[in-house]
């Protein structure tokens, strides 16, 4: 730069200084240029919102409350004693909103840790392997993506949901369809991941670096988790935030196509499958665990896409 | 071009192959068909096994899977009281032979066949609407980029793809039917496909699809009109069309002619990619309204393991994912010159 074009640029040379010295992180930038996105920032406050609800809610109701009923009070019309009305056997939508969440809200989140497993699992050995176990490999995950993913979850789902004993989980029992569930959407959700993971693996395994690791005695193991796998991390934490929303509206799906999580385990998809006789005269049944998911994935997905463009070297903000 | 078609279709072969393999041990491990057999009483033992052999369901699963494939006219079945051989009569589904239902005893073909016109009157129809309308859409915000109506347009797109399609055909059914006749308005049927006391007429038909049609459409208008508001944008401000502005070129020609062909363009491959999908998507909008399509079908069917049905469906689905993928990509060569397959 010379002296005259930092004239007329008018930068204080002590600043340009310190600006050199601390470089900002990836972390940082990305950080910085998420909270600079207005609806990433809108879906981290609902996110949050929606955590609280079912968080601080469980505190003010109790599961026992949640799974109470009485028939005496079936289908009423929300009130101050049931903010959100009865349901037909006179239990509290209110608090089954908060404990339905809670399951919601827990499947979509271990879904996608499995997915992510699988996913990065099967990119990595595809990519970083090649040869006849990539052809398999691709051909399946070309096969998983050609079947819908909600037919291929109903075929699992009525196999394996009455399968899996009960299970206890923080002090909660939950149906064994839970698992079910987690297990299912995860193994029907992981072919986009493991096809990112794969073309970043591809072009990486043969820079230089991973060369210069090889060539330092360095196992197949320690050069993809070491080296390979850090660089994958961003599109990975983008379509993973994305498949969380979409893992909560597949279990919606399957609940309420009557093949989901069973009762008396509550989820926003089971309790919108039981609204069904109920869609007349009953709107309150449907309408907040609709909302409820509507907002849940509608946040999420601002988030995720608050994290693609944070996430995105070629842009530059 | 004639080669990358034919290789292609040889690639999807196997690609064929290992969904039918993959589905049909999923599918043996799904359910147990013959314990709705009896109706209430599960079968008892005898029954039971009589019922596997003449199903073929005593065979290992390969078996079972290599007579689903090829069928099992040239294997003895069994001997006849003169000892004679008895050869098997499926045909297998490489001879067009999807077996017959456990539950109906009707040819698979048939069961669906019935039902396939019924689906796609619902999903031709919808698409047609997500077409029409997200173009429109697309175009008007991409235009209008920043104005009032694309912010509008732009939050609402958002919200709506958020909706799960339940709710909103609860929604739709809520405020079009149920409010409707309770201020005594004209509202909307909420189920079958007609009166069943007028008959199938053109004008019921059409009555009826608005609801469910709407249901799938507003979901995949939001995120169609996305796409298009920003590849008409990008369209707009590149070279070609600022040189056709300084040739003075009318505005409307400029947008509709110059700028929308190339925006559509990746509009085809979306199409092609949602449509074989759409058909699978259907089984929730169908359920919600009675429609007496595929998606139903299936549901019925799943809940009686009624393998041979499920396979059939599954199957024909995936063979138009395939087929579309490809059809998608050779009509994309022939609207982009740019692309070339070798």
């Amino acid at each position: 730069m010379t002296a005259d074009s930092a004239q007329t640029a008018n930068v204080d040379p002590v600043d340009l200084q310190k600006n050199s010295e601390v470089p900002e992180t990836l972390a940082r930038r990305t950080l910085r240029r998420f909270f600079r996105h207005r609806m990433a920032v809108t879906g981290t406050a609902i996110l949050s919102m929606l955590f609280a609800y079912i968080l601080i809610g469980s505190f003010i109701y109790s599961e026992a409350d949640a799974n109470f009923n009485d028939t005496s009070i079936s289908l009423n019309a929300p009130s101050l004693d049931h903010l959100m009305g009865t349901d037909r056997i006179g239990r509290d939508v209110l608090a089954r909103t908060i404990y339905g969440g809670q399951i919601s809200l827990l499947i979509g989140v271990f879904a996608v840790v499995m997915s992510v497993t699988v996913g990065i699992t099967v990119g990595v050995i595809s990519g970083y392997y090649g040869g006849w176990i990539d052809a398999i490999l691709m051909r399946v995950t070309e096969a998983f993506l050609s079947i819908p993913q909600l037919l291929l979850l109903l075929v699992l789902a009525n196999f394996l949901r009455d399968r899996v004993p009960d299970i206890n989980l923080f002090g909660r029992e939950l149906t064994g369809s839970v698992v079910v569930i987690i297990f299912i959407i995860g193994f029907t959700s992981w072919m986009y991941l493991s096809r990112i993971v794969r073309s970043t693996v591809l072009s990486l395994k043969e820079t230089e670096f991973v060369l210069a690791t090889r060539a330092l005695g360095a196992s197949d193991l320690r050069i993809i988790i070491q080296h390979i796998l850090p660089n994958t991390l961003a599109p990975v934490i983008v379509a993973a935030t994305l498949g969380v929303a979409n893992a909560i509206l597949s279990e919606a799906y399957i609940s309420f196509l009557g093949m989901g999580v069973q009762a008396p385990t509550a989820t926003w998809g089971t309790m919108l499958a039981d609204s069904r006789a109920h869609i007349e005269d009953a709107p309150w049944l449907w309408f907040y665990p609709g909302l409820l998911i509507l907002l849940t994935v509608m946040s999420i997905n601002f988030v995720g896409d608050g994290l693609r463009d944070a996430t995105d070297p070629r842009s530059d903000k | 071009m004639t080669q990358y078609i034919i290789r292609r279709l040889l690639q999807s072969i196997p690609l064929l192959l290992i969904i039918s393999i993959v589905l049909f041990v999923l599918m043996q491990l799904s359910g147990d068909p013959l314990a709705t057999m009896g109706g209430r009483q599960p079968p008892r033992a005898e029954d039971r096994a009589r019922l596997a052999a003449s199903l073929g369901l005593d065979q290992p699963v390969y078996i079972q899977y290599i007579y689903w494939l090829v069928g099992n006219d040239w294997v003895v079945v069994r001997q006849d009281e003169e000892g004679n051989d008895v050869y098997g009569t499926r045909k297998g589904v490489i001879r067009g032979d999807f077996g017959t239902s456990y539950v109906t005893r009707q040819p698979v073909t048939e069961i669906i066949s019935q039902r396939l016109p019924n689906t796609l009157i619902l999903m031709l129809t919808a698409e047609v609407v997500i077409i029409v309308v997200s173009l429109g859409v697309g175009v008007v915000s991409a235009i209008r980029q920043y104005s009032l109506l694309d912010n509008v347009l732009t939050t609402l797109s958002f919200m709506m793809y958020s909706v799960p399609i339940f709710l909103m055909a609860y929604i739709l059914m809520y405020v079009f039917a149920i409010q409707f006749r309770q201020w005594g308005l004209p509202y909307l049927p909420t189920s079958q496909m007609f009166d069943p006391e007028v008959g199938k007429t053109f004008s019921q038909v059409a009555w009826h699809l608005v609801l469910p049609v709407l249901s799938i459409s507003l979901l995949s208008i939001a995120g169609y009109s996305r796409y298009i508001r920003s590849t008409m944008l990008e369209v707009v401000n590149s070279d070609y069309i600022r040189t056709a502005r300084s040739k003075g070129l009318q505005e409307r020609r400029i947008l509709f002619v110059h700028a929308f062909k190339n925006a559509s363009l990746p509009l085809v491959t979306l199409i092609g990619l949602d449509l074989p999908l759409l058909i699978g998507g259907a089984v929730v909008t169908e359920t919600i309204f009675a429609w007496p399509g595929m998606g139903r079908l299936f549901i019925d069917h799943l809940s009686r393991a009624d393998y041979p049905v499920l396979m059939g469906l599954l199957m024909l689905i995936s063979v138009a994912v395939v087929v579309f993928q490809l059809l998608t990509d050779m009509f994309y060569t022939l609207l982009d010159p740019r692309i070339r397959y070798s």
